[in-house]
């Protein structure tokens, strides 16, 4: 049998078609992915810090790190100590330090003249967050339950998400060459266990919230203290909220 | 009326092609962009799914209690009742998730290290919290010479 161009392009047209309809199909009747007992509807996750309660341990910071795996001077929370001139304590820079993000905690202050306090730090877990606008592929998004997450298998390492995080809460993991960053321990808190820097809490100064659980001790406190969240004006609807925080604190 | 059928033929055409041309497009979208890529936004949602895989270090509390009745009731009666036990011992999933735990002996935390990190003295630390200045409260020695760590208030003979 002999074949022409012609039959060639008709039978390899008639595949495609075939091939394309096929597909278009699948398209429209697509099965859903399986479910668990877990339902992402029934969460909207965020964290609260109370100020008061941390002693600047740094056992959130080993938590997350044994955790997670994060890269040795890659840090997903750190905690900040804080020391303020009394004389002046509106205009002075206040004095940050942070050493190897607090992963060994602090070495003792014996400095009495100044407003100190410890502030740990973490993914502000944002509702409209910058980075996840400025994200080119889909690659970091806020899941359906509240968490700003990053999928490894499209992220470029573009980088355009660290320079837009107003909270400087992201970095390219050395490993993966991709955006890493809080997860908040979704593997964690979606089976029921809290995440690994709450676990790890000795004093209760940070605690998992479920603002969609009408039990969660959540709605007490911001309806009876003070709360706050970082940089407010960035409106990124950050969802860590801060007890006690003072307002030197960026 | 056979010009029309003729002249239709240049429609025809090029429709197949275009339509044939979205087909490919489908075809390519569907082998490229997975199934779950939209779900609930853009981004790939079995990711949330990917992420939830991650293996866990920390058992939590729950699991140690189980099995530790005895330290339990020590902790739960003095002051460290809502330090978590791996807050001290270290991540222990590997002891407490095992078939057979006693094969994953943790190893027990070095008390000249780890009470230090919560209780040494330091400004910034809230006032209430119980503090030492190590250096004169043991003299460099362990903290469990004279404290249960379970619970700290109950001292040693
Ligand atoms: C399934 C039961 C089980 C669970 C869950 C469990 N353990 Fe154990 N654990 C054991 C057994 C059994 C031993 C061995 C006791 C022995 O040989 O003296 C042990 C030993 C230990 C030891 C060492 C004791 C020693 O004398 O060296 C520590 C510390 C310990 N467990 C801490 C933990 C912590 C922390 C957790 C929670 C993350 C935990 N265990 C969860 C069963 C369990
Ligand atoms: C404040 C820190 C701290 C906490 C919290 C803590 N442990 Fe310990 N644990 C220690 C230290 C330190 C030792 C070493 C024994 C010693 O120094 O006397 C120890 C020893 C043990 C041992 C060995 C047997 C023994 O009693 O000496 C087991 C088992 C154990 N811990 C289980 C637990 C479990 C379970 C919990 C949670 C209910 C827990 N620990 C909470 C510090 C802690
Ligand atoms: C992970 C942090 C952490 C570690 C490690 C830790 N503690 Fe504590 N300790 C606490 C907390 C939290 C309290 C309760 C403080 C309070 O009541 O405000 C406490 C309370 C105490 C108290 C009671 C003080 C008082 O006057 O009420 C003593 C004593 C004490 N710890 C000794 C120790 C010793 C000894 C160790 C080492 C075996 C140790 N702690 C390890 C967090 C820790
Ligand atoms: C030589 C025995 C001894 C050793 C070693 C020792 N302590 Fe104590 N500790 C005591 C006694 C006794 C008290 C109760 C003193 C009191 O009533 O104020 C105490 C009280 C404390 C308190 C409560 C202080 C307060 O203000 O309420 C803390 C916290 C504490 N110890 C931590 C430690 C730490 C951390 C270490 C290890 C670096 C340590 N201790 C080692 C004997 C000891």
């Amino acid at each position: 049998m002999t074949m022409t161009r012609r039959d060639l392009i008709s039978g390899g047209g008639k595949l495609l078609l075939l091939a394309s309809a096929a597909a278009t199909w699948a398209e429209l009747t697509g099965a859903e992915p399986a479910g668990d007992a877990y339902r992402v509807a029934d969460h909207w996750w965020g964290m609260l810090v109370d100020i008061d309660k941390c002693i600047g341990c740094g056992n959130c910071v080993r938590g997350c790190s044994n955790e997670n795996h994060v890269p040795a001077g890659f840090f997903r929370t750190w905690v900040e100590r804080y020391e303020i001139s009394v004389d002046s304590p509106t205009t002075a820079q206040p004095h940050v330090e942070s050493p190897e993000g607090a992963i060994n905690g602090f070495p003792p202050s014996t400095n009495e003249n100044v407003k100190s306090f410890f502030v740990p730090k973490l993914c502000n877990h944002c509702a409209d967050s910058p980075c996840v606008q400025v994200c080119p592929v889909g690659a970091t998004f806020v899941s359906p339950d509240g968490v700003v997450l990053v999928d490894q298998n499209y992220c470029l390492g573009c980088r355009y998400c660290i320079q837009a995080c107003p909270y400087g809460t992201r970095f390219i993991n050395p490993e993966t060459q991709t955006a890493d960053k809080c997860t908040l321990c979704y593997h964690r808190i979606t089976k029921g266990l809290t995440t690994a820097c709450c676990e790890n809490c000795p004093t209760g100064a940070r605690q998992l919230v479920d603002f969609k659980n009408p039990k969660d001790p959540i709605h007490a406190i911001l309806r009876e203290s003070k709360v706050q969240v970082l940089k407010p004006y960035m409106a990124t609807g950050a969802k860590v909220y801060y007890k006690s925080l003072d307002g030197a604190v960026r | 009326m056979r010009d029309i059928f003729r002249n239709a033929g240049h429609l025809i055409r090029p429709a197949v092609v275009l339509l044939a041309a979205l087909g490919l497009f489908i075809l390519g979208r569907g082998i490229f962009i997975p199934k779950t890529f939209g779900q609930y936004g853009h981004y790939d949602a079995a990711s949330l799914d990917r992420i939830r895989q991650r293996p866990i270090s920390y058992a939590g509390q729950d699991a140690c209690v189980m099995c530790h009745d005895d330290q339990a009731k020590v902790r739960a009666s003095g002051p460290h009742a809502h330090v978590a036990c791996e807050a001290c011992h270290g991540p222990q999933q590997a002891h407490a998730g095992a078939d057979d735990p006693s094969a994953h002996k943790p190893v027990l935390p070095d008390t000249a290290v780890l009470c230090k990190r919560c209780h040494e003295k330091d400004a910034a630390k809230p006032k209430s919290f119980p503090q030492v200045v190590s250096a004169e409260h043991s003299g460099g020695a362990a903290c469990n010479v004279c404290h249960t760590p379970h619970n700290p208030l109950r001292m040693k003979p």
